[in-house]
């Protein structure tokens, strides 16, 4: 039992860390960014690059990782997202142009880093034991330490940095945001450079445990999809609880129903339906987003 | 109806029945027939995904009702020995029923919200087909029968596929009658009373149901319609390529048949068709630069959307302002 909640630890700060970024890119732009899932495979691949081949620290890896792609973010921001939001009559077109961002993005790492699985070597050994009731490779508890760490690190910065303070205005009203003297434009970039570069962080942390590949983008998307829909959408400490919600529930899910077979996600998918339909803004939305 | 839309309807049927027959035979390329049956049926799905864009839904499920629609059109031919043209209509059927015990509570959803759990709705469907033991989980249903004769009081109406000499062609047509049945009833409803309280809906929902809208009841009944749709598609699909796995119609192609209706124009009713064949036909023209397929595939979507964010159509507005 111990075992399992560890694991649901575990998982959900790594989950959690995804739904900030898509939360953040939501609550600012309204913008659903499908493409978060292959932001996070770029920044794996990124860290596998900086670490695996050019035999730099891994600490190297992960910084290079989220400058890059807050400059990705950034720049999708600026000269794809900004004028299409202007030019187009209904909000939702956006969803097409973010589908086409993921394909270029698949496209891209297609041709740059090839389609194999790709790692890292690990960067401490040994596993701690802990009278074999939880055992968990020591380079686990590391990136499940940094991961918390890092979402601690986001909360202060949202909470009492400017910059934290005017995209929060930003999110909960853009016109009045904008009448405060909010430059919207310049916090909305930036904003979705944030987002951009927690995928990219925690793509870094997770291809010393998992590896990555090019095919990991479509469901992690689809997982950060279901966390923000469990605390609701574009609301921070919700996707917070989300990503602990949903990695405590597949942590458990796949030990209680591994006798069933495969079926954890069928169960955590029809769960997720029945609790929407009693709290459609799911734990801490707004109604209606 | 005026002179002008009439020769459009007539030079539309002309081409679609006469026309590309003759060019696929005039330049060899049979091989086109498959792509534009495939392009004519998945454009039936991507209207029911334009109905409940219409009603100010994002569905991004409609891959969900598909699978269903073809799993039961499988199960029922394989199984019970039924033929595909009695299945057709039952596949359909149920996933109208489906979508209303679905939509019932999922409907209250609004925005993005209703566009995320629709896209998990499809990993759903996808799961439970993994793990029935009807639908035979991974391995897939397959040696699906071809659609077999379909007659009324002795006249046969529709001859074997069997024995068909070139199939081909047979499924083409089929499909394209399938499309132009699908559009012209999505061009009645719209242009019914039905459709614009859809569209009074699509505006603002209180204000609708303040003046007396049943809301509630018009979103389920636009919402079963549109999978009434998408079920069709995927049992005439499943008809075509005679055999079915849980990843015959999986979230990618939820999101194709979003991106149709996008592409096309959420304003026009023939929208999702036109964005069906653009983005079907497009990529499958792209095949020919090999790793390069989905680089061109993705930068000509984004431009596309940069320059026309409100679908190709809208063209015909820009149009129809400057004289």
């Amino acid at each position: 039992m111990e075992q399992i909640l560890v694991n649901g630890l575990y998982l959900g700060a790594q989950y959690a860390l995804i739904a900030l970024g898509l939360t953040l890119i939501f609550s600012l732009m309204n913008v659903l960014n499908f493409a978060h899932g292959q932001m996070y495979v770029l920044g794996g691949f990124v860290t596998y690059t900086v670490v695996a081949q050019f035999q730099l620290p891994f600490i190297v890896g992960l910084i290079c990782s989220a400058v890059a792609l807050a400059i990705v973010g950034a720049l999708v921001e600026k000269y794809l997202f900004r004028p299409v939001i202007k030019k187009s009559r209904r909000e939702e077109s956006t969803m097409l142009l973010a589908a086409g961002i993921a394909f270029f993005l698949d496209a891209v790492i297609l041709l740059v880093f090839g389609e194999k699985q790709r790692g890292v070597p690990k960067i401490i050994d040994g596993v701690f034991n802990w009278d074999f009731i939880v055992i968990m490779p020591y380079d686990r508890i590391l990136i499940g330490c940094l991961a918390i760490l890092m979402i601690a690190a986001f909360i202060l910065f949202m909470q009492f940095s400017r910059a934290g303070r005017a995209m929060r205005a930003l999110a909960q009203d853009k016109v009045a945001a904008t009448l405060m003297g909010v430059a919207v434009d310049r916090y909305a970039m930036f904003g979705f450079a944030l987002g951009a570069a927690l995928a990219g962080l925690v793509g870094g942390l997770l291809v010393t445990i998992t590896g990555i590949n090019l095919g990991m983008g479509g469901p992690a998307s689809i997982k950060a999809f279901m966390m923000i829909m469990i605390g609701g959408a574009g609301v921070i400490s919700g996707a917070i609880a989300g990503g602990f919600i949903l990695g405590m529930m597949e942590s458990v899910g796949l030990t209680v129903l591994s006798e069933y077979g495969d079926i954890t996600y069928l169960v955590i998918f029809a769960t997720l339906m029945v609790f929407l339909s009693f709290r459609p803004q799911g734990l801490m939305g707004k109604p209606w987003g | 109806m005026n002179k002008q839309k009439l020769a459009a309807i007539v030079a539309f049927f002309l081409a679609i029945y006469i026309g590309v027959p003759w060019a696929i035979a005039a330049s060899g390329r049979t091989d086109f027939y498959y792509t534009l049956t495939s392009v004519a049926l998945l454009s039936i799905a991507s209207a029911g995904v334009w109905l409940t864009f219409y009603i100010g839904r994002i569905n991004i499920g409609q891959g969900a009702y598909a699978l269903a629609g073809g799993y039961v059109s499988a199960i029922l031919m394989t199984q019970y020995g039924l033929s595909f043209w009695t299945t057709l209509p039952v596949a359909g059927f149920i996933c109208a029923v489906l979508a209303v015990l679905i939509g019932l509570p999922i409907l209250r959803l609004r925005g993005v919200y209703f566009a995320m759990v629709t896209l998990v709705l499809t990993e759903v469907m996808r799961l439970t087909a993994l793990a029935l033991p009807i639908t035979q989980g991974a391995k897939g249903i397959t040696s699906i029968p071809l659609p077999g004769e379909l007659s009324l009081f002795g006249i046969t109406l529709i001859p074997d596929f069997a024995t068909l000499e070139n199939p081909k062609i047979g499924f083409y047509w089929m499909a394209v009658t399938f499309m132009v049945f699908a559009y012209a009833v999505l061009w009645r409803i719209v242009n019914s009373r039905l459709g614009h309280l859809c569209r009074s809906l699509q505006q603002n929902e209180e204000l609708a149901s303040s003046i007396g809208v049943n809301t509630a009841y018009l979103r389920v009944i636009a919402y079963s319609i549109s999978s009434f749709l998408g079920g069709i598609a995927g049992a005439s699909f499943i008809a075509i390529s005679q055999s079915i796995y849980p990843s015959s119609f999986q979230v990618t192609d939820s999101v194709n048949f979003m991106l149709n209706c996008f592409l096309g124009g959420l304003g026009y009713v023939f929208g999702p068709m036109l964005g069906t064949l653009m983005l079907y036909f497009g990529w499958d023209l792209l095949f020919t630069t090999g790793e390069y397929q989905l680089l061109i595939y993705a930068s000509l979507l984004i431009a596309l959307m940069l320059a026309l964010p409100n679908g190709v159509l809208s063209l015909l507005d820009r149009k129809k302002a400057q004289p």
